[in-house]
């Protein structure tokens, strides 16, 4: 199975770890795994502020890079979301309509394609706050939000479960958006940094120690809120906690 | 862990556990429990008794985008009121999660009721047509207005040839769209809201902040203030019952001497040419019941087809909107009483040029329940008014902009898009998705800060170049000195203001993958 990594832009410049760890785990669970070279961004940040004429080279450039790859797979709910859902700044030929459906978050790439159950070098003695990011959530299925009227289910609980060690605390608003919503938390920063804290004092009243998220992005944001308030709340990437950080 | 060993506070969702009174106020039935319907099982939410000033809301500069994040930040900026809000309404979301999970079909239900809004606004033309013709032979008067200045000269006709100068009304936002009582104030017509939020704010000279709870907004001391100076009551008893009671009281004397009365429309069925409204106060019947000339205004959007179809929508309505099975009355509107006038108005008023716009017509679904409103984490915080529109929250989002592009240009990007709204909607409006859609057409029709869609193509010509992109972040230490202008592509530094920084790696994850992966370090 040939599979594209793709680090985004603010994975690759601010947490380089979850890059590594995304790449070291999926080679532990036997994928043959390259890293274009020239990648760069998926073109949301543009996309998600109305101008996709200004989206449209960046999206060709990762077609460009992702194109051939039986799959490709991110740590990043929030850029496969626009992959899949919002990658249209670009005629949409053959090439750019299979890269966009054989795009995965890595969650649901471990959870629905590669079907772990076992992670035996994983372990994570410490109480942990997950945190869904809304585009993974909502917008590419993780789990079931709390407003849909159907059975629960989650896949990053699911593999956190194969995680020894692992204590997942409740927190009161578990589906509730922290604030980050791209740019957003620069244009609306009253309201973003409001309800990072919001966010942020809830994990830390549930008794978390770290939180634990498929989306740095999401985290960036949190981690910013939670050392300005000066809260003793780590937070770590999905990956990282199942390619076997111990803290 | 199970929902019982739970902290409280966590299983109902609390963040602000200071405005939660010592003790449980909330409404108890006669066996000591707390009442299931409406607003008797809100939890209940009473800020310190501190007084801090309401914040008002966006400031209006004629046809200039509204500034919906100034406007929220000064609402952040007196937290007992923003908290009070937060909660009251997370309250209200909690309850419809209740609610809605106490019916095994909901989503089934959801998908009936979008499917019949789908089928009836296809064919609107014919249910109009159809619903004029039985109002007609049930002795009503119909009426049609292309805008809200039609419909309140329409109204102000009605009410000349009957000689009337007094005239009660239950809340209706479509009277909302048209500056209804603006007008008729000009016009020396007096108008008296009966319902208790939406007095409220008649009374504060404030417009509605919530589709469903006007005066959401406001804590009980602002109210007593409002009722202290407009009322007389005791400016120091802020008693709800009190408060409530004082309302009632002032308002029943122009009720019983109105000269005619008004209400909104919540449903209008076509076969039967009646109209539906849904009160938990029963203002409504008393509005549209006791003055000798009734007049109730419609928009065409309203439409149902037959009275079977009611029973879907009446079982979403107030789930989603307070978490209760039902309003305290939901009553049927047919014919005059004897010897007393009825008359409809339909308003259009942008609702047909909104039917034909491809990615927005299904807006036209919403019944109103302020369920979006409840659930948006930015509405919560940024209260109702800092949108300076009719319509707040994620549903005016994309209800505004249709009747004034540039006014309400700003708003589409007030969301994070995280979707929530889009999964509460009873009628499945994909509420998120017309969020960035609108985003996309306001760019086009240029309609965004130059300075914004800059930086936007900035970033675009960056990040479509490998050669640049990596000449901004590659070197080592590099990522530090643009940040955090490159997160954000942004040289305002509005992160730092208000959170820390990220640390700055030891090296990008493509430094190390070319330090680590590759031969000889080389692509």
């Amino acid at each position: 199975m040939r599979v594209g990594l793709f680090v985004p832009c603010y994975v690759d410049a601010f947490e380089p770890e979850v890059g590594i760890a995304t790449l070291e785990l999926l080679e532990r669970l036997g994928c043959t795994v390259e890293y274009p070279f020239d990648q760069t961004c998926c073109g949301q940040p543009m996309a998600n502020t109305g101008c996709h004429a200004e989206a449209a080279a960046t999206e060709a450039l990762f077609v460009e890079n992702f194109s051939g790859f039986d799959y490709v797979v991110a740590p990043s709910g929030s850029c496969v979301h626009h992959v899949r859902t919002h990658l249209t700044a670009i005629p949409q030929t053959d090439e750019v309509k299979k890269v966009r459906a054989n795009t995965f978050e890595l969650v649901e790439f471990l959870h629905d394609v590669l079907k772990v159950e076992e992670l035996p070098w994983a372990e994570f003695p410490h109480k942990v706050a997950y945190h869904g990011n809304c585009n993974a959530l909502r917008g590419i299925g993780h789990a079931r939000p709390s407003e849909i009227v159907k059975p629960f289910f989650s896949k990053p609980l699911d593999l956190l479960r194969l995680v020894k060690g692992v204590e997942i605390v409740d927190i009161a608003r578990p589906d509730e958006c922290c604030g980050f919503g791209g740019t957003f938390s620069v244009f609306e920063p009253a309201v973003s940094a409001k309800m990072g804290y919001d966010k942020v004092a809830d994990q830390n009243r549930a008794g978390a120690a770290y939180v634990v998220s498929a989306d740095s992005s999401c985290m960036m944001h949190q981690k910013g809120c939670a050392e300005r308030l000066g809260l003793p709340l780590r937070y770590i990437h999905i990956a990282q906690v199942l390619n076997g950080a111990t803290a | 862990m199970s929902a019982d060993n739970l902290d409280p506070n966590i299983r109902d969702g609390v963040i602000h556990p200071e405005v939660r009174p010592p003790d449980d106020e909330s409404e108890r039935d006669q066996d000591g429990r707390r009442l299931r319907h409406a607003e008797g099982a809100s939890k209940p939410v009473r800020a310190p008794a501190v007084r801090e000033p309401q914040p008002r809301g966006a400031k209006i500069r004629g046809n200039r985008p509204v500034d919906q994040a100034e406007a929220a930040e000064r609402f952040l900026a007196a937290p007992l009121h923003q908290a009070a809000h937060d909660e009251r309404l997370w309250d209200l979301r909690k309850k419809r999660d209740v609610a809605a999970h106490g019916i095994p079909e909901w989503e089934e239900l959801r998908d009936l009721a979008s499917e019949i809004k789908t089928h009836t606004l296809s064919h609107l033309d014919r249910y109009l047509e159809q619903f004029e013709a039985a109002a007609k032979a049930n002795g009503v008067h119909v009426h049609w207005a292309a805008d809200g200045a039609e419909h309140n000269r329409i109204v102000l006709d009605i009410l000349r040839r009957h000689e009337a100068k007094t005239l009660v009304k239950s809340k209706s936002m479509l009277t909302e769209e048209c500056g209804f009582r603006h007008f008729m104030g000009a016009e020396g017509i007096e108008i008296i809201e009966t319902d208790l939020g939406e007095r409220i704010q008649q009374l504060d000279n404030e417009e509605p902040s919530h589709v469903v709870a006007p005066a959401v907004h406001k804590t009980r001391l602002d109210v007593a203030a409002v009722f202290a100076k407009t009322l007389g009551t005791d400016p120091d008893n802020d008693d709800a019952h009190y408060l409530a009671e004082r309302q009632r009281e002032t308002t029943r004397p122009y009720i019983l001497n109105a000269d005619a009365g008004m209400t909104g429309c919540n449903f209008a069925i076509a076969e039967t040419g009646s109209v539906v409204t849904c009160t938990n106060e029963g203002n409504a019947d008393l509005s549209g019941n006791v003055p000798p000339l009734q007049i109730h205004s419609i928009g065409i959007e309203k439409i149902i087809p037959k009275v079977e179809h009611l029973g879907v929508f009446i079982r979403l309505l107030s789930r989603s909107a307070l978490g209760s099975p039902i309003t305290q009355y939901t009553s049927h509107f047919r014919g005059p009483r004897k010897g007393t006038e009825m008359h409809y108005v339909l308003v259009d008023n942008g609702r047909s040029a909104r039917l034909g716009m491809e990615e927005f017509w299904t807006s036209l679904k919403c019944i109103r329940c302020g369920a979006c409103m409840n659930t948006c984490p930015v509405y919560r915080r940024s209260g109702g008014l800092s949108y300076g529109a009719t319509y707040a929250g994620p549903i005016g989002l994309i209800i505004d902009p249709t009747f004034n592009k540039r006014k309400y240009s700003t708003l589409p990007f007030s969301s994070t898009m995280n979707g929530s709204c889009t999964n509460v909607c009873p009628v499945k409006i994909n509420i998120h998705e017309q969020i960035f859609a609108w985003r996309k057409v306001l760019v086009e029709e240029h309609q965004i800060p130059v300075l914004k869609q800059g930086m936007m193509k900035a970033a675009g010509a960056m990040l479509s170049r490998p050669a640049a992109y990596r000449a901004a972040i590659g070197a080592a230490d590099s990522a530090l000195k643009v940040l955090p202008r490159f997160a954000v592509y942004n040289s305002l530094n509005t992160w730092g203001r208000k959170r820390e920084m990220p640390d700055a790696p030891r090296q990008s994850f493509h430094a190390w993958y070319k330090e680590n992966r590759m031969k000889g370090g080389k692509a």
